[in-house]
This record gives C-alpha cells, structure tokens and sequence, in this order.
C-alpha cells in the first residue's frame, strides 16, 4: 500500500477534492447508520431498559416465592419469562450494537476504497450490497422477539432470522469483495502512488479529535482495568453467594433474608450493567471521535462551526459514559444527564453529516455545470 | 508506507481475521452449549429449592456460576480481540500524525501490537487457569496498552514532524 497523494493546496470546496462514489456513500451512510443506532440506544435505553430489569426482578421474586411455596412448577413458569425478557433485552441490544459497528466499518472502508483494486461503478455496487446488509441485519434481529416462528418452515429459525442472517451474507459477501480488491491493487503493483481525495489536514479540529478520541480510548483502558482488577471477581463472588442467599432463604421461609437479597443481587446487576456500558460506549466514541476526524475535509461548514462539532461531539462523548457510571449514586438524574450526553453526540454527527451534504451537492452541481 | 504504520495495520487486519474465526469457532461449538449450561443449572437451582434438595440446588448454582465465570471470558477475548483490531487499523491509518521521531512512533507501535495481542490471551487463559500467570498477563498487556494509548495521545497533541 502506498502513501496517498495528499492535496493539502486544495481548498476543501474544490471539486477536485469530491470524494469518489462509493467513498461518498460509505461515509454518508456509515455516519446515518451510526445516528440510526445512537437514537435506537437511547430509546431502547428509555423506554426498554429499566422497565425490562423492573420485570426480570418480579418473576425472580415469583420463583423464590415458588421455592417457599414448593411448587416446582411456579419456578419453570417464571424462568421461562425470565428468558422471554431477557431474547427482548438481548435482541434490542444486538441491532443497536450491529447498527454502530456497521457504521464504523462503513468509515473504515470508505478509508480504504483508493486502495481497492476495482472498476469505481463495482466499488460503488459492493458498497450498497454491504450497506443494504448492514440494514437487513439489525432491523431482522430487532424483530425476532416480534415475529418468532410465525409462518416459518423451519422448526427452530423465524423469518426475522432469516432475514438477520440474509443480511449478515451480504455483509460478508461485500467484506470478502473489498478484500479482492485490496488484493488486486497489490497485485497490479502497490507501490504506484494513488491520489486519494482525503487531503492529510493538520487542522485544530483534525488534532482535536485525534487526540481527543485517543484519550477517551485511554480513559476506557484505565476505567476497563480498574474494574477488571478491583471489581470483577469480587462481583463474580458477591453474583454466586446471593444467588445462593436467595435460594437457601426462601426455601426457609425468610421472606425478609429473600427480599434483601434479591434487592441486593438487583443492585449488583445494576452495577455490573453500568460498569460495562460506561466502558464500552467510551471507547467507541473515541473511535468514533478517531475516525470522525479523518473526515473533517468532507465537512464543508465554516471553520468556527467545525470547531463547535467537534467540541460537541468530545464533550457528549465524556458525558454520556461518566454519567451512566453515577446512575448507581445519582439514579435518574444521572440517567437523564447520560441521555443529553448522547444527544450532543447525535446532535455533533448530525451538525458534520450536514456539512458533508452541503459539500456533496456543491460538487454536484458543479460537475453538472462543467458537463 | 513506514514500518510502523505497516506494523499497525498489518497487525490489525490479522488480529481481526484471528478475533473472528475465534468468535466463529466459539459461536458454533461453544457459545449454546454454555448459555444453555448457564440458564438450565439456574433454574435447575430454584426447582431443587424447591423440592428442598438444598444441596443439589446449591451444587447447581455454582455450576451456573462456573460457566458464567467462562462465558464471561470467553467473549470479552474475543470482544477485546476484535475491538483492538479496529484501533490498531484506524491507528495504522493515522499514525504520520503522531508527532514524534521514527524511533518513539515504532515503539509505540510495537507496545500498542503487543499488549493487543496478550491481553486478550491473558483474558482467555483465566478459563483455564485461576493462578496468577494468565492475571499477569492480562494486567501486563493491558497495562502496555494504557502507556502506548497515553503516548499516541500526546503525539497527536503535536504537530507532525515534516
């Protein structure tokens, strides 16, 4: 692979600077996927989340209950709610997580696309079959707890899996294609030079979030080891022995013991749950932040309006993490506070994908005026 | 292109190939199996409550716990695996950025590859072990992974080189 052809003279409306199809439509979809997946979070976070850890804990209850009571029966019927909320946690949690990690495979091929050895009309075909999949997945697996297996042939498989894993093919499909493009322009012979229309900007708001989303990977690194090393087995410890609590009191008749150890082993879920959000969503938005910043050149706003997005993006990429962390301590408010975190985020994307339609249709029309 | 940025991305797509055929592997053979193992031992706990077996119910939970304690791992490498793949590749991709000499940048490159590599293992091996090697594995390769993380950040706070 060689180094690009940097065109740092250009002014970032130049229409020598357009970006190529296919790049344009990875980096304008990417980013949407990723908007897609932050509002879906934050619904989910809303109006899914808590409700559903409210009605996994009462069908806990409903099974000790069921222990004291020693109707083995009871405990079947309750674990198997427990399961129904859990593939209705689990489903919604999946398509939020897949819509993102599209988007930011969609930047990361957009990155790629000058060192793909193919015609540009294939490159831009193999991009709308791996964003076409990149829907199918997530909009399949969220409704998987809806459909089920109603009017399916298979046995154990619903049409909303088909449709999930028809979607992940085609993601595969377009991944091993970019692959034999990647592999062509090696072949053909790498070390020719070619021009790529990201020019290698070392702009305040380029280094701002460069650096930026470095740090905010760092601070997820600090925060992932200090709960790894301080936290972890002790909690693993704590889940086993009020697990245990619950079972031997209830059997015993201690409907106190029961009740404060299901309180107990409902804080530590929590616990564990904000733990592990905090230290995933801050790393992904400095990735985010990281990649974000390679395309400041496509973002074609005044630079004072660049500058506000990026701060943007940064500050709700701190907030949202930092205060899901306090939703322990603070309960709600922390939660609402996590919510506007996020909101900047999405608001931030939002501001830059705007830029990038402005400089879009500029091109375009300049392109129509020239032909 | 230098070393290090090949280095990093080379690594990256390597370590990402590695992170999925894992994740394929475990998803196959493994993942619904222990889920199944995880589910069925915690109910079975309850039911044997129940009908006042105390020690099969408790024996039951652990079993569930032991398998949790694996699963845990056992995604979280493979998680972590793959997430460091994406940050070394998008590093790879920046890395003329970073505005140190050639000698720092290779260093950070190497620390950033090597602590991708064996934390993760570290992470995996704990299903094997409960002793200390495979901890300070994990602890060590994360901890290299912090210092180089820290490093890159003050790189990109400089302007580059010419």
């Amino acid at each position: 692979m060689s180094e690009p052809i940097l065109h740092s003279s250009l002014g970032p409306s130049d229409p020598r600077l357009a970006p190529r199809e296919s790049r344009r439509l990875l980096v304008i979809c990417g980013i949407s996927l990723i908007l897609a997946g932050m509002i879906f979070g934050d619904f989910f976070a809303v109006f899914i989340l808590h409700q559903n850890a409210t009605k996994i804990n009462a069908r806990l209850l409903a099974a000790t209950q069921a222990v004291a009571a020693r109707d083995a029966q009871g405990v079947a019927n309750s674990f198997q709610d427990v399961g129904g909320f859990l593939e209705n946690r689990g489903t919604k949690v999946d398509a939020h997580a897949h819509m993102i990690a599209f988007g930011y495979i969609a930047l990361l091929l957009a990155l790629l696309q000058p060192f793909v050895g193919l015609p540009e009309r294939t490159k831009t075909s193999v991009a709308k079959i791996f964003l076409t999949g990149s829907v199918l997945l997530p909009v399949g697996v969220f409704l998987i707890h809806y459909v089920g297996l109603a009017r399916s042939p298979f046995a154990a498989i619903g049409w909303a899996s088909v449709v999930a894993d028809f979607g992940g093919l085609l993601v595969i499909v377009a991944a091993a294609w970019e692959l034999v493009g990647v592999w062509r322009y090696w072949r053909r012979g790498g070390s020719a030079r070619v021009s790529d229309d990201l020019p290698a900007g070392n702009s305040w708001c380029e280094r701002v979030l460069l650096c930026g989303g470095t740090l905010l990977i760092l601070i997820g690194f600090l925060h992932g080891a200090y709960y790894a090393g301080v936290h972890l087995y002790a909690n693993e410890a704590a889940d086993r022995s009020l697990l245990s609590a619950m079972v031997v009191s209830a059997a015993s008749g201690s409907a106190a013991d029961t009740a404060q150890a299901l309180g107990d082993y409902a804080q530590l879920q929590g616990a564990k749950a904000v733990n592990v959000a905090a230290h995933a969503h801050i790393i992904e938005f400095g990735l985010l932040a990281i990649l974000m910043a390679l395309f400041q050149p496509y973002v074609s706003v005044s630079e004072r309006w660049r500058r506000i997005w990026a701060a943007v993006l940064l500050a709700g990429s701190l907030i949202l993490p930092v205060f899901v962390l306090l939703e322990m301590q603070m309960g709600l408010v922390a939660g609402g506070i996590a919510d506007v975190g996020g909101l900047l985020v999405v608001i931030a994307l939002f501001g830059m994908l705007f830029g990038m339609f402005q400089r879009s249709e500029r091109l375009d029309t300049t392109s129509k005026v020239r032909t | 292109m230098n070393f290090a940025k090949r280095l990093l991305i080379v690594s990256g797509l390597i370590l990402a190939i590695w992170g999925m055929a894992y994740g394929f592997f475990y998803a196959v053979s493994i993942e619904h199996q222990t889920l199944e193992k995880i589910g069925s031992s915690l109910a079975g706990g309850f039911t044997l409550a129940a009908q006042r077996n105390l020690s099969g119910a408790l024996a039951a939970l652990d079993e569930s716990a032991n398998a949790s304690y694996i699963y845990v791992r056992q995604v979280d490498a493979h998680g972590h695996w793959i997430g460091l793949s994406m940050l070394l590749i998008v590093f790879g991709i920046v890395f003329h950025r970073v505005g140190f000499g050639e000698r720092v940048r290779m260093c950070l490159a190497v620390a950033l590859v090597a602590g991708s590599l064996t934390f993760p293992l570290g992470v995996l091996l704990e299903t094997y072990s409960q002793g200390w090697p495979p901890k300070f594995l994990a602890a060590a390769g994360s901890a290299v992974i912090t210092l180089a993380l820290a490093g890159i950040a003050a790189g990109f706070a400089r302007r580059p080189r010419a």
